[in-house]
């Protein structure tokens, strides 16, 4: 894997650990006759809709793309484009009962989908809720509970992130088409495409969008260089952003970070259209629900229940 | 002639593989998943016998002083050591033997539910490929046998406050 | 056609020149617009984290200054209807004045919008294909950028014509207008009703999901835009020649005591609603007026509103204080004020107090925000002084008189 030689955007073949000495030294930035991606601009302000290139626009605009980004963050920087299979449509299930309001999840999907450290952008918020008679009463959730373990006693735990609905309200209202729903149901943003207006996060029911309030800043070292156009690859200063089910995971058969991540095992991801996937089993043998049904969002998100732990 | 030589190993070598692979599920109960198991227990690493067999068996209940102090049993606290232990092997109820590969068919004894929802991968962890090959964990991956409830941990740090973001 | 080209050119030449009141008025606007550009310069660069928005209050001070302005223009028709059409003389003299009102506000509000985009530069993005990709009529962001500047577009039209006529000397042929009046009535209202529609049709934002927000707007707008041009009146009376009858100013009056008595009415009706059935959706209502979780930011300016309108409306309800000119500039003032509030802070804001997850982030402009804020209503003021300079000596007859001077003169040689 290490030696493995792939072709960088610059068009040198280097390998993978010569590459990676150089861009820690900084000599791949300094050398460069430019230092940031301001020579590109003009391409970016003509760039299309992603829905409306073709696939050989695609390929062009991703190369320039990684080269952009390659270039900023001294690090090549992968942009996949994979479609989505068909057949295909998530779902995710998060147990009630077994969540015990870690964070791990948040931490991993930060990680993995790059976003921002400062200013600190999260995709997922990990409520917290007393027992007792008024459950899921979000006006009294507490989202930055701080003990110094967790679960707490009598306090039950609720990560919510991007619900990925059926109908999903953002969609509905974006000005420009620049946010969309895929075949295999994950609702996607075109970063090259929006403009900010952020009517969408006025319109999600969910709190699940962010917006980047400045440019987002990711240690170097620490920047996913594994990406997805859709996704995780890195943003730009004044676009929204949101959860995509790890798209550059899930299309390539992986689960989501945040799945993995899970240290109780609460988290189950698969395919709804596959009647033998755990996802459809919990959906038909579980007590589920999803969060605000009433709104007829239809989210592809289940919460279900196995059980309190006593 | 040199190819064909060649290409007879391989073959040879993945066919035992596969006959290797097919008669260790074989074993495994129905419907069990095809595992890929994370720090599988074995009779091997859990020696019993190593000190055992110089000892004679002391049936009684009693508490232990000279060795496994460490064991603090807060699981069903009514048993003790000899209801699930045998030899190199566990236990059943039903007093057969099992190895310790496979702790979830003396776990699924009480907790069935929990044990179906694991088959299909409800219950615990999984890693992988959601559309191939996946990781599941054994009950004993998790769990500590004797104390099975998690441990509280230390949580993540919380998000910054709105107000905080500058 | 020459004529009014002649004359046209004469008051556009003449628009720099003017009194020291006039030069110190655009000084002092061109300081605001500079102050605002430095800092609109500065969010450009840093981005809108120099503001006080964030994730849980994603809309603030520009959206609610531009949901008031969208207020202001629709309101522009309220002088149009019986000017056109019912010839009522008093107001058919100063509608041009209102319609100028209104590209003022449609233009501040583009601003506004401008200003709150993350990224400013794809604002094609928004139009039809193949330049962009509008999302209609799916987005009712996409309808509001459709009848805003159909809105612009046919103010533009009625003030130049009318000017047009002016500038001959000649009154306005309704026959010509018509139409175009006819279809500015509804279009005003709808700019209002798009607007309302905007966030009405959010289900995540109960605040805002209730059928009586779009009939709400129109009322409260109908009282902020009338009492802008009460004021706006009397001041060109005092500083220009423009003739303004009395009787034109006490009917607009009049009209503020029902539309703000409508206003109070449904307001009424929600707070009623809200707090008599007491479903979780009140928390925003009560976050406004009585503060939630010990959190009370917008308590005491919503109670200011709320006493300056029922005020106003007194005013405006008894015909010898409506009628009385120094109660009816407190009476129009505290409209302005007491909409604005509501409109602004009280409209926008508690629409993400609590946000959808329950969070209580309690919103406060910062000074940039501010800033920016100010330079824009600068730019309308600036914009409304000049378009006004430029027609008053046209309205006034002056050039019209001077051109025929003029020729007369030449005919005479």
């Amino acid at each position: 894997m290490s030696n493995k030689i792939r072709s960088n955007p610059l068009g040198i073949k280097l390998n993978r650990r010569t590459f990676l000495k150089g861009a820690a030294a900084g000599i791949t930035a300094s050398a460069l006759p430019f230092q940031n991606a301001e020579a590109f601009i003009g391409e970016a302000f003509l760039q299309k809709h992603f829905k409306e290139m073709t696939d050989v626009e695609i390929k062009g605009v991703i190369e320039r793309l990684e080269k952009e980004a390659s270039l900023e963050w001294r690090k090549e920087i992968h942009i996949s484009a994979a479609k989505a299979k068909p057949g295909v449509k998530f779902g995710y299930g998060l147990d009630l009962s077994r969540c015990i309001g870690c964070r791990k999840c948040v931490s991993a999907c930060v990680r993995e989908n790059n976003q921002s450290r400062t200013p600190q952008v999260h995709w997922i918020s990990v409520l917290r809720f007393k027992k007792g008679e008024k459950w899921l009463d979000l006006e009294n959730s507490e989202k930055y509970y701080n003990p110094k373990e967790v679960p707490e006693k009598d306090f039950f735990y609720m990560p919510v992130q991007c619900q990925q609905c059926e109908d999903p309200p953002c969609v509905k209202v974006c000005p420009t088409q620049a946010t969309w729903k895929e075949p295999d149901g994950i609702v996607v943003i075109d970063y090259n495409w929006c403009i900010g207006c952020r009517y969408c996060m006025a319109a999600c029911p969910y709190g699940a969008r962010r917006f980047n309030w400045a440019k987002p800043n990711i240690p170097q070292n620490e920047l996913n260089a594994e990406t997805h156009y859709l996704g995780n690859r890195p943003r730009y200063k004044g676009v929204v952003e949101k959860c995509t089910f790890c798209i550059q995971r899930t299309r390539a058969g992986k689960y989501p970070a945040c799945v993995e991540a899970c240290p109780v095992g609460a988290r189950k991801f698969g395919n709804l259209l596959d009647p033998k996937s755990e996802i459809r089993y919990l959906i038909e043998n579980k007590r589920v629900f999803r969060l605000k049904e009433d709104l007829n969002t239809e989210p592809k998100f289940y919460y279900f229940f196995t059980g309190w732990q006593v | 002639m040199k190819i064909m030589g060649k290409l007879a190993v391989i073959f040879s070598v993945l066919f035992l593989g596969g006959m290797f692979f097919l008669h260790s599920s074989e074993a495994a109960e129905e419907g069990v998943p095809k595992l890929i198991i994370t720090k599988p227990g074995t009779s091997e690493n859990h020696p019993c016998s190593k000190c055992h067999k110089y000892l004679s068996v002391n049936k009684t209940k009693r508490k232990l002083a000279a060795s496994h102090s460490n064991i603090i049993l807060k699981h069903a606290e009514d048993r003790w050591c000899l209801d699930c232990h045998e030899g190199d092997k566990l236990k059943l109820p039903s007093g057969q033997l099992i190895d310790y590969d496979k702790p979830y068919i003396l776990c699924k004894q009480c907790h069935g539910t929990v044990y179906k929802d694991w088959k299909t991968g409800i219950h615990g962890k999984l890693t992988g490929m959601w559309d191939g090959e996946k990781v599941y964990r054994l009950c004993t991956t998790c769990h500590d046998p004797h104390q099975p409830r998690f441990k509280q941990i230390q949580p993540e740090k919380p998000p910054m406050k709105p107000s905080d973001i500058k | 056609m020459a004529d009014a080209i002649k004359v046209f050119l004469k008051s556009f030449i003449r628009l720099p020149k003017g009194g020291a009141v006039f030069y110190a008025w655009v000084a002092f606007l061109l300081v605001l617009i500079s102050f605002g550009l430095g800092s609109y310069i500065k969010q450009i660069d840093k981005g809108l984290i120099i503001t006080a928005m964030r994730d849980q209050v994603s809309w603030g001070f520009y959206i609610a200054n531009f949901t008031f302005l969208v207020g202001v223009a629709a309101a522009a028709v309220l002088l149009v209807i019986p000017a056109y059409i019912y010839q009522f003389k008093p107001i058919k003299e100063i509608v041009l004045f209102g319609e100028m009102v209104a590209i003022t506000a449609v233009t501040m509000c583009i601003l506004f919008i401008m200003v709150d985009l993350g990224q400013p530069l794809r604002i094609l993005h928004i139009l039809p294909k193949p330049i962009g990709m509008m999302n209609f009529p799916s987005s009712l962001l996409a309808w509001d950028v459709i009848v805003l500047n159909g809105y612009l577009v046919i103010n533009i039209l009625l003030v130049l014509y009318t000017l047009y006529r002016l500038s001959l000397g000649k009154e306005y042929k309704l026959s010509l207008v018509l139409p175009l009046i006819l279809l500015s009535i509804p279009w005003a209202i709808s700019i209002h009703t798009v607007t309302a529609f905007l966030y009405n049709g959010l289900s995540a934002r109960p605040f805002w999901n209730a059928s009586i927000l779009a009939p709400r707007f129109l009322a409260s707008a109908f009282c902020s835009g009338p009492a802008l041009m009460l004021i706006i009146l009397q001041l060109m009376r005092k500083f220009s020649k423009v003739e303004i009858d009395n009787k034109a100013i006490f009917k607009i009056s009049e009209l503020i005591a029902y539309t703000m008595g409508i206003n109070l009415f449904l307001l009424g009706a929600e707070i009623f609603k809200e707090f008599y059935s007491g479903g979780i959706h009140k928390a925003p209502l009560e976050y406004l007026y009585f503060g939630l979780h010990g959190k009370n930011l917008l308590t005491p300016w919503m109670w200011t509103s709320l006493m300056a309108n029922i005020t106003a409306f007194i005013i405006f309800l008894i015909p010898k204080t409506r009628e009385n000119f120094i109660t009816l500039n407190i009476g129009a003032v505290l409209i302005f004020i007491g909409v604005y509030i509501e409109k602004g802070l009280g409209l926008i804001i508690p629409g993400f107090i609590p946000d959808s997850l329950g969070e209580i982030y309690e919103y406060w402009p910062t000074n940039t925000e501010s800033i920016i804020t100010i330079g824009i209503w600068a730019v309308g003021a600036l914009l409304y002084t000049l378009m006004v300079k430029f027609a008053i000596p046209i309205y006034t007859g002056e050039l019209v008189a001077e051109n025929r001077a003029a020729a007369a003169a030449q005919r005479a040689k």
